[in-house]
């Protein structure tokens, strides 16, 4: 293991670690403005006690997405300066522009929203925290508008041994961005409201304030079937886009060595040799992959073998093929939860309108233990679009073992990694601790706690939400 | 003035908005577990920076995206090259993000405590760690020829840079206490006035010490010229100042004093590195300075166009927040936390 390991270890653990609480973030943030909006016209308490169950889990969840993106903010400069140094004038401005306009709306707004709800009208109240879904939004497009740089780099020349922007237009209708921006966004609408209609679906199965679960399990359940349904029809675009721009990668994640048949099966499962470069055993669906990639029922794709020749020729001596059991089994892991996720939430609408959950009991439990499902598309549909890119960081301009910190050491990378985990490891377990406990209070009514320590102070009290 | 040297102000404004909305933040932080007798009391001196303290940390993520994209080898030489002392500022930054909001989540007095230490350990390595990068930035760092930073950990520690790191910490303490002051009433605020009355003096004192050693040590502050030595001085008597007011009662001004002493401060250290963004101390030719670390003009320009147009929305709507939560917290309050 060297320091380029140990740094690709780190990116990639904090990475995936700040991108369990983001989409969390996002989705509960959009879920919360509707619930609040539903109280602010519709007068109902009920809705107000909604927002506050779920406001509490949210902010719980906000801390830990942004204490752990700030990390992320600097990593690129600690560990892969070379790499900075290289693309700064392109990706920078992407980071820059996502803290001045999505990062401060976020938390200014968000400290209005928590503070403010005896202090503002109801509806300035309610702007902010549709200010702060907002800002969760915009904060998703421009960094992946970075990401989408490195997958598919546009709008830039090379000048002074460096890439330099050409057309800030270009990098902002990259088409690689706005296949990945929906097919992000509407996966993390998808996880908050499985959060929620997993959360609410324990509540109802354990008959807490049922009524107030059972709103919110439908306003869930809608966002969710919705989400889930737009979250497959982009990823299928991007299948479609992966064709046109990383062929190596769309070959792993169909684990095809040679060049397809015409019709091309698609791989449901296979036993992968990368030492020999075959699959020994597969599972196929005939015509399904030119169907997905093709949308018609014919034509072949290329395969890594031949891939890889193509790329020597153009980008020199090396090997240009990704982990291929990675990239394959993550994109099932994914496709999967995609696949079990609607099944789900369809039947979850059909319930909740027919107001039959509660007669459901086996129904409830399964969707708690989906809010799970969605966390595995997530991780691993991020791994195979990261890993499925190895050996580039920045696709076909720049390798990942020469974006490394030259003078930063071992040593120094081995301590921030342990460091960093060592501390990640506490957060996530104090967070689902706080989670689980907030969740199991069976009585969401606001408490009030006289505190009388100080002698000096006859009158104190403090409302605890 | 080319874009490069416009940015270059940018960014020091955006580090020195930081430093001024962060540093009471820092202050409170580490005083309030001192101050407050009690949870209630506590709770109160937090919530003074509960509203704000997640915006003004933003100043510092958006000070770095603009270094990265504006400046990439500053951005690159800085943080690869001050790499631990990074590490412990984020992991700091961390503990003290999270603890604000998971302290109140559990009733329990263990528990409490345990996240007050946190925020405590959180707000007091950072500006220890200010202090000690911003005297390197002041001495110049070993860069080479490459733009690298080389020679590791332990040179960042000497003396000079020591006394910046106890320095900073001191004066955020007392910016913080005086933040208090402006936002609390009664105990609460007699309690934070007669902790700032007693450290200003050491306060001062270090204040003019560092600066007297920057003064001979380096020539940052009179790289343009000796007139420019006026502005670390001002940053002195304004602090005096502050505290003469703040023994006065005049807690609005002295605030505003403390807010300038940290202005004055680092933005003379800034004035004084420009052109340069990192001095080396290994060779005249190897500064990196805004001309030779800084984007194509293109992406200036830009990022010039969207800075212009945002910012004054930003300024807008953070100083809105400020006037919705200016009413002072009485311990009768209802508290968030
Ligand atoms: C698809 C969305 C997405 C992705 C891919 C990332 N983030 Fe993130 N980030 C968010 C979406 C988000 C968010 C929803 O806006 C967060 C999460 C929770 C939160 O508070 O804001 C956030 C917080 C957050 C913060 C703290 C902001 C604050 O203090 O308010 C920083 C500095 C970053 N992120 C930086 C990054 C970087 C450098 C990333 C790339 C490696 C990254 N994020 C990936
Ligand atoms: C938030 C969701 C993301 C996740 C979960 C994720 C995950 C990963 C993983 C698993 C790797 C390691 C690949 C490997 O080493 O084989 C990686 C690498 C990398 N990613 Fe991402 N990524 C995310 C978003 C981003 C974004 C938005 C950017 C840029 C703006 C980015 C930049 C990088 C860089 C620079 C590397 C290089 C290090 C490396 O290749 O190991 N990532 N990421
Ligand atoms: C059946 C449906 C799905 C298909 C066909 C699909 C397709 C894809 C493809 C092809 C990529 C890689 C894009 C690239 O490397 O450029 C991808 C990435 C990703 N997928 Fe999916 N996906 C599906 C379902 C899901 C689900 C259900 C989730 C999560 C709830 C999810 C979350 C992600 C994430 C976070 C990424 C990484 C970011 C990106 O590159 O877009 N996907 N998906």
């Amino acid at each position: 293991m060297d320091v380029l390991d140990l740094a690709r270890l780190q990116f990639a653990s904090t990475t995936i670690f700040h991108y369990i609480y983001v989409p969390i973030s996002i989705g509960l943030a959009l879920i919360i403005a509707i619930l609040q909006t539903l109280y602010v016209v519709k007068n109902d308490e009920m809705y107000k006690r909604a927002t506050k169950f779920w406001g509490t889990l949210f902010l719980i969840n906000f801390a830990v997405g942004v204490v752990t993106g700030i990390l992320q903010e600097f990593q690129f400069g600690m560990n892969w300066s070379t790499y900075s140094r290289f693309v700064g004038d392109v990706f920078g401005p992407s980071l820059a522009i996502e803290g001045l306009l999505a990062f401060f709306m976020e938390s200014t707004f968000i400290g209005i929203w928590v503070f403010g709800w005896n202090r503002l009208s109801k509806k300035v109240h309610l702007l902010s925290i549709w200010l702060v879904s907002l800002g969760t939004i915009l904060s998703s497009f421009w960094i992946l508008s970075a990401n989408a740089f490195m997958q598919s780099p546009v709008g830039y020349e090379f000048a002074d041994g460096r890439a330099q922007m050409t057309s800030f237009t270009e990098i902002l209708t990259n088409p690689h961005l706005w296949v990945q921006f929906p097919h992000v966004l509407f996966s993390a609408f998808l996880t908050g409201a499985f959060l929620v209609a997993g959360i609410s679906a324990w509540k109802i199965y354990r008959k807490h304030d049922v009524e107030v679960f059972k709103q919110s399990f439908r306003v869930a359940i809608i966002i969710g079937t919705v989400s889930v349904l737009f979250t497959m029809v982009f990823g299928h675009q991007q299948m479609q886009h992966l064709y046109e721009t990383q062929p190596m990668k769309l070959a792993a994640a169909e684990g095809l060595w040679q060049n397809s048949q015409d019709p091309a099966p698609f791989t449901v499962a296979a036993v992968i040799d990368t030492e020999n470069q075959a699959n020994s055993f597969e599972i196929q669906i005939p015509y399904l992959l030119s169907f997905l990639t093709f949308n018609e029922f014919s034509g072949s794709l290329q395969g890594l073998l031949e891939l890889q020749e193509q790329y020597v020729e153009t980008y020199g001596p090396g090997n240009y093929i990704p982990p291929v059991k990675t990239v394959f089994w993550s994109f099932r892991i994914m496709v999967a939860s995609g696949m079990i996720t609607l099944l789900l939430a369809l039947y979850g609408w059909y319930a909740s309108r027919k107001d039959k959950l509660e007669s459901k009991p086996l129904f409830l439990k399964l969707m708690t233990v989906g809010i799970g499902l969605p966390f595995l598309g997530n991780t691993f549909g991020w791994i195979m679009t990261e890993m499925g890119r190895q050996p580039w960081v920045v696709f076909g301009i720049m390798q990942t073992e020469d974006a490394v910190s030259p003078t930063v050491t071992f040593n120094e990378v081995l301590f921030s990694f342990i460091s960093f985990t060592t501390l990640y490891a506490i957060l996530a377990g104090v967070s689902v601790y706080l989670f689980v406990n907030h969740i199991r209070k069976e009585k969401h009514v606001e408490q009030v706690d006289q505190v009388t320590e100080d002698p000096f102070e006859e009158e104190g009290t403090a409302v605890v939400s | 003035m080319s874009l490069s040297e416009f940015w270059f102000i940018l960014i020091a404004i955006l580090f020195i908005g930081f430093f001024v909305l962060e540093g009471f933040d820092f202050g409170v932080g580490i005083v309030s577990r001192f101050l407050g007798k009690n949870d209630l009391e506590k709770r109160a001196y937090i919530n003074t920076i509960g509203p704000f303290w997640d915006a003004n940390e933003v100043w510092l993520i958006t000070a770095g995206g603009a270094m990265f994209a504006a400046f990439p080898h500053w951005y690159a030489t800085m943080f690869s090259g001050f790499y631990i002392p990074l590490v412990l500022m984020l992991l700091a930054l961390i503990l003290r993000g999270v603890s604000f909001e998971f302290r109140s989540k559990v009733n329990n007095p263990k528990w409490r405590n345990t996240w007050d230490w946190a925020l405590f350990i959180g707000s007091f390595l950072p500006p220890i760690l200010w202090g000690v990068v911003l005297a390197n930035f002041m001495t110049g760092m070993p860069i080479d020829q490459n733009k690298e930073m080389v020679g590791g950990f332990i040179q960042f520690l000497h003396p000079f840079a020591l006394l910046g790191g106890v320095m900073f910490l001191l004066l955020c303490i007392v910016h913080g206490l005086q933040f208090i002051t402006i936002r609390t009433e009664g105990t609460l605020q007699d309690r934070a006035r007669n902790v700032g009355v007693k450290l200003a003096p050491f306060t001062i004192l270090l204040l003019l010490v560092f600066i007297l050693i920057g003064l001979y040590t380096t020539d940052i502050f009179t790289y343009h010229g000796s007139l420019w030595v006026i502005v670390p001085f001002l940053a002195l008597i304004a602090l005096f100042a502050a505290n003469v007011l703040n023994i006065k009662k005049y807690d609005g001004w002295a605030f505003a004093l403390t807010s300038a002493t940290i202005v004055l401060l680092t933005a003379s250290i800034f004035i004084g590195m420009f052109p340069r963004v990192m001095i080396s101390s290994m060779n005249e030719a190897y500064h990196l300075t805004v001309y030779n670390a800084s984007s194509g003009d293109y992406t200036l320009k830009i990022m010039s166009y969207f800075s212009l147009t945002l910012l004054p929305f930003v300024l807008g709507y953070q100083a809105w927040s400020y006037y919705i939560f200016r009413k002072r917290i009485k311990k009768k309050d209802q508290l968030e936390y």
